[in-house]
């Protein structure tokens, strides 16, 4: 026994990749070179969510927070920290010592957030049930099983007023109470874990961090609508998720918390992993039921509703990841205490990922009702490099473009709809002066197309048409009747379409019509990209004022457009130029300049 | 067969939520540091900071947190340092087992400085 230092190495995605991994082991090597190891224990963790500065490691009890950590890093942590008891200033955080006793605040990143799907990301081993109960895991199973009707807990979830997170915002209880009441001889509860949209990894993370949040809500469901068998749909691209869920399963069977007879109560459950091969489309219900069968990803018309018909044709509850890992804590801590967080329209938080051209990259879970100017400028440090803020995307290719202007607006269902974006799954890309707008449209919209599954004709047909559009106004050919054409197509993608996909892939293009409309016309009728963007309608000019003749940009050119003297002002041949932006980067006296 | 029983899970989680416990430094207002440097662990520190932690453990004391922090200048090592809200800090020097023992009990628990053992004291 005696003194114990606990180092947490922050085990996500993100910090992997960045060999986090190897830090643990470096970490768990050096405590036995230096012959700590019996002071320390080291655990890898879930996600931190300041992911901007990975790979993350925490040392407690002292709280000390070092970013940036490099393998390399673990024998000095260990000799300073571990042994001598002294903080390692360079790498923390704030690059500040401290006095143990002084009262520090949080850092900035984490003030405004409240974690509650991300409770346990950062602080407990996923790969380890114990640590889970320790949380206070399994308890809000064992309520459902031994203290409440099934009534009971659709009751309770009425009164909590979650809302589904995969982004259309559907009571859940109602979801429930209609599979519940079903008629069926068998019925199944389903996680969507099939995220895709691009920059978002919310859920990634939290099966990541926290996978028996997900167990356990799972078989609370089951034991709720008289199911016995659960299905995870999660894409084959997330493997640290996948391994972290078998992991958490395997143990949970070993327990009897998943399997015959749970706890004693004789309910019998399970749950079987389900991959993906990583089709957008999938992540619509009834696509997402299909794939699960065997068939092909293609959505099919509602109704029936999976409530009634879903997997097999027997009632199911299909479900979000962030809206599963809700639940344990809502009826842990009852509907009410839910309630009590966020908006009158949305209760609870919202996990977003937050990337782009933002300071602090990142994973945030906020109260609803937290404005974006606070995710953007306090949470996420303001605009990258100084520059100038255009807009956020919310909702990703659903979604659309929220403007200063709007900045303000509390972020709940209802509020994001008003400015004509959408909650979506929490995917936030935030874009700068140097964005063009109609390039981020077109960006989107290829997105869409590329992952429509071809069924129906509005979303087929309609989707490669607005792209092509799109595509026309970029290179500079964009006519007057172009605008109306984009309403027109919109609309019958909007009415006709047979999936959200296709009902909502206009969304990004008529959101930055209706915020930027001055761009498009930049585009269509002065064929000028305000933002330098589209390479078509710009050029690269050097300012003979400021070019001293270094020869630098010349000798970068790739397709040696650029000529001149030495110690003379150089020239750009326009004919040549491939509009790569090499020499921009090169020039140190920013003499070249985009017309 | 249920594998786990109910009784079984909460001997689990209490078990557990112990150690889990000593990783939650949230609410924790009273910090004990001990002084670690080269000189101090020369002269037993080492043993006084892991009686001080079992110590506190025993008495289940959760407000409490131990740190550690580098030498102390000129200070009769083994140094202890407690800091209470609204009481300030307390540094006991030459600090044994048996002492560590006493500042637990006495000023941790007990709400009592060890007079005997004080070489200063800062608002």
């Amino acid at each position: 026994m005696g003194f114990k230092n606990y180092i947490l190495v922050c085990g996500g995605t993100g910090c992997e990749s960045s060999r986090s991994d190897q830090i643990y082991h470096a970490l768990i090597d050096e405590a036995q070179n230096q012959g700590v190891a019996d002071q320390v224990q080291v655990i890898k963790t879930g996600c931190f969510g300041f992911c901007e500065q990975g790979p993350i490691v925490k040392i407690l009890p002292e709280d000390s927070f070092y970013v940036q950590v490099k393998p390399e890093d673990a024998k000095e942590l260990i000799a300073e920290h571990v042994v001598k008891g002294r903080e390692v200033t360079r790498l923390l955080y704030n690059k500040a010592p401290r006095k143990a006793y002084e009262e520090v605040e949080d850092i900035k990143f984490y003030q405004k957030q409240k974690r509650i799907v991300l409770r346990n990301c950062g602080s407990i081993d996923p790969e380890n049930i114990d640590e889970y109960i320790a949380a206070g895991g399994y308890k809000a199973l064992e309520k459902v099983l031994f203290e409440m009707t099934p009534d009971d807990v659709i009751n309770e979830l009425k009164v909590a007023g979650l809302r589904g997170r995969g982004g259309a915002g559907f009571p859940t209880w109602m979801k429930w109470n209609f599979t519940k009441v079903a008629e069926g001889d068998e019925k199944f509860v389903v996680c969507n874990a099939d995220e895709g949209d691009p920059g978002a990894y919310m859920d990634r993370s939290t099966l990541e961090g926290d996978p028996h949040s997900v167990l356990e809500a799972m078989t609370i469901c089951g034991r709720t609508i008289g199911a016995q068998h659960g299905y995870i749909y999660i894409r084959a691209e997330y493997p640290l998720a996948i391994h972290r869920l078998e992991v958490a399963m395997k143990q949970a069977r070993e327990y009897g918390l998943l399997g015959k007879d749970i706890l004693g109560s004789g309910f019998d459950y399970d749950i079987e992993i389900r991959l993906g091969a990583g089709a957008f489309v999938c992540g619509e219900e009834t696509a997402l039921l299909q794939s699960i069968e065997g068939h092909r990803g293609m959505p099919q018309p509602r109704p029936p509703f999976p409530a009634n018909k879903g997997l097999w044709g027997k009632p199911t509850v299909i479900n979000n990841v962030e809206t599963w890992a809700n639940i344990p804590q809502i009826i842990d801590n009852g509907g009410e205490w839910f309630a009590s967080i966020g908006t009158e329209d949305s209760h609870g938080t919202k996990v977003f990922a937050l990337t782009g051209k933002i300071c602090n990259s990142g994973l945030v879970e906020v109260p609803m009702g937290t404005t974006l100017r606070e995710i953007v400028y306090d949470i996420g440090g303001g605009i990258a490099h100084g520059k100038k803020f255009k807009a956020v995307q919310t909702g990703g290719p659903s979604g659309g473009v929220i403007t200063e202007e709007n900045l303000d607006t509390p972020i709940d269902f209802g509020g994001l709809q008003r400015i004509g974006s959408m909650m979506g799954s929490g995917g936030m890309i935030v874009m700068d002066e140097d964005d063009c707008i109609v390039d981020v449209a077109k960006f989107y919209l290829n997105f869409t197309v590329d992952e429509s599954c071809g069924k129906c004709a509005p979303c087929r047909i309609g989707g490669k048409s607005l792209c092509n559009i799109l595509e026309k106004i970029t290179q500079g050919k964009g006519e007057e009747k172009d605008i109306e054409q984009i309403h027109q197509i919109a609309k019958a993608m909007q009415i006709g379409s047979l999936c959200a996909l296709g009902q909502t892939a206009p969304n990004p293009v008529l959101s930055s019509l209706r915020y930027f409309p001055h761009e498009y016309e930049a585009h269509i009728q002065d064929k000028k990209c305000p933002s330098g963007k589209c390479k078509k309608l710009i050029s690269y000019e050097i300012n003979t004022s400021k070019c001293i003749g270094c020869t630098a940009c010349a000798r970068k050119c790739p397709v040696g457009a650029i000529s001149g003297e030495v110690k003379k002002p150089h020239k750009i041949n326009g004919n040549v130029c491939i509009k790569c932006g090499v020499c921009k980067e090169t020039c140190k006296f920013g003499a070249i300049e985009i017309h | 067969m249920a594998k786990l029983s109910l009784s079984d899970l909460h001997a689990i989680r209490e078990r557990e939520e112990k150690n889990l416990k000593k990783r939650d430094i949230h609410g924790r207002t009273v910090h004990v540091v001990v002084a670690m440097g080269t000189s101090g662990i020369e002269k037993g520190a080492k043993l006084v900071l892991n009686t001080i932690a079992d110590e506190v453990e025993k008495r289940g004391l959760d407000n409490v947190i131990i740190t550690q922090t580098g030498a102390v200048e000129g200070r009769p090592e083994p140094v202890v340092e407690v800091f209470k809200p609204g009481e300030g800090l307390t540094v006991y020097g030459n600090v044994g087992k048996d002492d560590a023992v006493r500042i637990v009990a006495e000023h941790l628990e007990g709400g009592k400085a060890v007079d005997d053992l004080v070489i200063g004291h800062e608002e």
